[in-house]
């Protein structure tokens, strides 16, 4: 009998990954500068993305629909920024934790003590955040940029160096999360169990593992890398708050935790698409190759989100307690 | 007059009154009087036939949003949505309210009503179907569909769709053909959206769609048990929701707006959810929770101009009445009222798949 890792079959993940890094490398060797910008793009501005995607798997996967991640995100992007201007980026990537984790546990005490609703509890974080972000807004604040990191010699890899070897510490963070979060989830006590809770919390409950206790944690914890994934926008990306900044993004991670069925690095991979793909249409653009108004190009993830639910909805499976309250 | 009638609205309005309390503390931690606020706000909304007339207009729209949120959760379906759909009512009404001049009143507005309703009912209907058909989750489908056409809007607005010769991006302004004004100080769109609502609620409450509606949000697969088509009737909520947000862009272009401005509509599809749960998924409870929103939203330029406080504070409080209404426990605990007052509330998330 062969020994168990051969017998399993590769991750999903696996091959996408090793397709889409075949065909970055051979748009690279016949377009260099161009496939290096439309990479670094889609990198760039798909590991927001990744990181709020995370925080949905976590809540999905111990049965806790999250449709709040848009407001954790906007409360940690506000959180983060403020707290940076007053005391430091530090402080403010701490901040942002600490509201988002506010947020999951908001959302935790309607959905496991309470039975509220989930949907609905999220959609009012949504809106309270966005009223609270608004309202409390001040202009004419600065604040300190995050250092950029590199990691010495694989930082001089051509095409893979600059993007993933020399980032900033929340992108970094951001591919430490996924890959732990990928091998915690199904090879730990506290992964199984996670996903025992959200797949048959009854039977879960059976063997002694605390559902109520796994639930309050997960959403809080998921709650935190979406405030981190919001500071990721305002402290680290641009340096700025403005309203409504996180502009759909937390809808986007939940579409991306569809799309790669509740798997962390199968959710990475489809954040990388649609980061490819818009960078591919904005260099196009730019290059003057095709000639799209500017808010086409906003619809690009938006549109492909809805064919890929409507072509592959039917071959996921969710996790079977998501969205119910227990017991 | 049965008091116990009146015992669903006690939770809502303790919440509403509880939410403004919060209001006001915060507007004074924020260094601003609520007195003055309050004055701002009555000022604004109520003060005589012109500041009704304002909270009358700006409560059309949200009825009409308030009313598609509530059959879509009849059916168990969140639509999400109202605001793109909504959205799509606005432009296209305003399109044919511009562009088809030289029609008789009584064809061009029933005709651009028409086409608001038929074009906002379009986005929700394709989720409809997706949802029926492939399982797609609406409120993920109507979220995307918001941000399209939020961004094809904007680029109608801006480009094919703009008046020529100016710099805003906005639409020419409706003929008079198509306009709706007031009749005796009485905006029309607010007389159609009194009438919309007892037709809801009647078909609601009275007719087999409505049982068929209420039957497959209550339990699909009873449901599907008894004979009823699930996919058709999600189908037809769905598309109805959008008609009714649809109809809620098209009164507001053609009675308040006057033409098509992206900016002007922001936000009224979220109301609608707010209103819904106010209204505790009643449609007879839809006006009362409007005009509460609307005389807000009226206010905000005299509270920002009045009182010097920000207009957002509006979206707070409507936050935290939100919040209470959604969380009864929070409130329960908070005002130390009975169990008895606070139950039954809204259950519709089934998960992302079945």
């Amino acid at each position: 009998m062969r020994p168990a890792w051969v017998r399993r079959r590769p991750p999903p993940a696996l091959g996408v990954a090793a397709a889409l890094l075949v065909a970055a490398f051979l748009a690279y060797a016949i377009w260099g500068f161009r496939a290096a910008a439309v990479a670094g793009f889609a990198v760039r501005s798909c590991t927001p993305l990744a990181l709020a995607a995370m925080c949905g798997i976590l809540c999905e996967r111990t049965g806790v629909i999250n449709i709040g991640i848009e407001g954790q995100m906007l409360l940690g992007a506000f959180a983060g920024f403020f707290g940076a201007a007053a005391f430091g980026v530090v402080f403010g990537v701490l901040a942002a934790a600490i509201i988002g984790a506010l947020g999951g546990a908001f959302l935790a005490v309607c959905a496991v003590s309470w039975r509220v609703d989930q949907i609905i509890a999220g959609a009012v974080i949504n809106i309270v955040a966005m009223g609270f972000t608004t309202f409390f807004y001040r202009p004419g604040f600065v604040i300190g940029s995050l250092p950029t990191w590199q990691i010495p010699l694989l930082a001089d890899l051509p095409l893979l160096g600059p993007i993933f070897f020399r980032a900033q510490p929340l992108a970094f963070l951001t591919f430490a999360v996924v890959i732990g979060l990928q091998v915690t989830l199904f090879r730990t006590t506290w992964g199984l169990r996670t996903t025992a809770v959200g797949e048959h919390p009854g039977a879960a409950d059976t063997v002694g593992v605390n559902v109520a206790r796994y639930r309050y944690g997960n959403v809080m914890l998921g709650g935190a890398l979406a405030g981190l994934a919001g500071a990721m926008l305002s402290v680290e990306i641009t340096g700025s708050f403005d309203r409504a900044m996180t502009a759909g993004r937390g809808f986007l991670a939940l579409a991306i935790v569809i799309m790669g069925r509740w798997r962390p690095m199968l959710a990475w991979t489809a954040a990388l698409l649609f980061g490819l793909l818009s960078g591919l249409v904005n260099q196009l653009n730019f290059d003057q190759v095709i000639d799209v108004p500017p808010q086409f190009v906003a619809m690009v993830p938006y549109g492909t989100t809805i064919v890929v639910l409507a072509v592959f909805s039917t071959r996921v499976r969710p996790p079977a307690a998501a969205g119910r309250p227990y017991p | 007059m049965n008091l116990d009638r009146l015992r669903p609205a006690i939770l809502p309005v303790a919440a509403v009154v509880v939410a403004l309390t919060i209001g006001a503390v915060i507007v004074a931690v924020d260094g601003s009087s609520p007195l003055g606020a309050a004055t701002a706000i009555w000022v604004a909304a109520f003060s005589g036939p012109d500041a009704i007339g304002a909270t009358l207009e700006k409560a059309t729209p949200l009825v009409f949003a308030g009313l598609a949120v509530i059959v879509g959760v009849k059916a168990g379906l969140f639509n999400i949505g109202a605001q793109g759909q909504l959205l799509v009512g606005a432009i296209t009404s305003a399109y044919a309210g511009y562009r088809f001049a030289g029609l008789s009143p009584l064809v061009h507005l029933p005709l651009c009503l028409l086409i608001g309703v038929v074009f906002g009912a379009l986005p929700a209907w394709l989720a409809g179907v997706l949802r029926a058909k492939r399982g797609v989750h609406e409120v993920i489908v109507t979220i995307m569909l918001n941000t399209i056409i939020f961004n094809l809007t904007d680029w109608l607005a801006g480009g094919p769709w703009m008046e020529p010769g100016q710099v805003i991006s906005r639409t020419p302004p409706i003929v008079g053909s198509a306009r709706m004004g007031r009749v005796a100080g009485l905006p029309t769109g607010f007389v159609l959206a009194m009438l919309v609502t007892v037709a809801v609620w009647f078909m609601l409450e009275h007719t087999t769609f409505g049982f068929r509606l209420a039957t497959v949000g209550a339990n699909r697969h009873a449901a599907h048990y008894a004979g009823i088509s699930v996919g058709a009737v999600t189908v037809a909520a769905m598309t109805l929701s959008g008609a009714l947000a649809g109809l809620g862009g098209a009164v507001e272009s053609l009675g308040v707006v006057g033409r098509f401005e992206p900016g002007f509509n922001a936000g009224l599809g979220f109301d609608g959810i707010t209103i819904a749960l106010l209204a505790r998924v009643s449609p007879r409870a839809v006006v009362p929770a409007a005009l509460f929103i609307g005389a807000l939203r009226a206010s905000s330029s005299e509270l920002q101009a009045g009182a010097h406080v920000a207009p957002a504070i509006v979206d707070v409080v409507l936050g935290v009445a939100l919040l209470l209404v959604a969380a009864p426990l929070l409130l329960r605990w908070l005002l130390r009222m009975p169990p008895s007052l606070s139950t039954a509330e809204v259950q519709f998330t089934r998960g992302w798949g079945s």
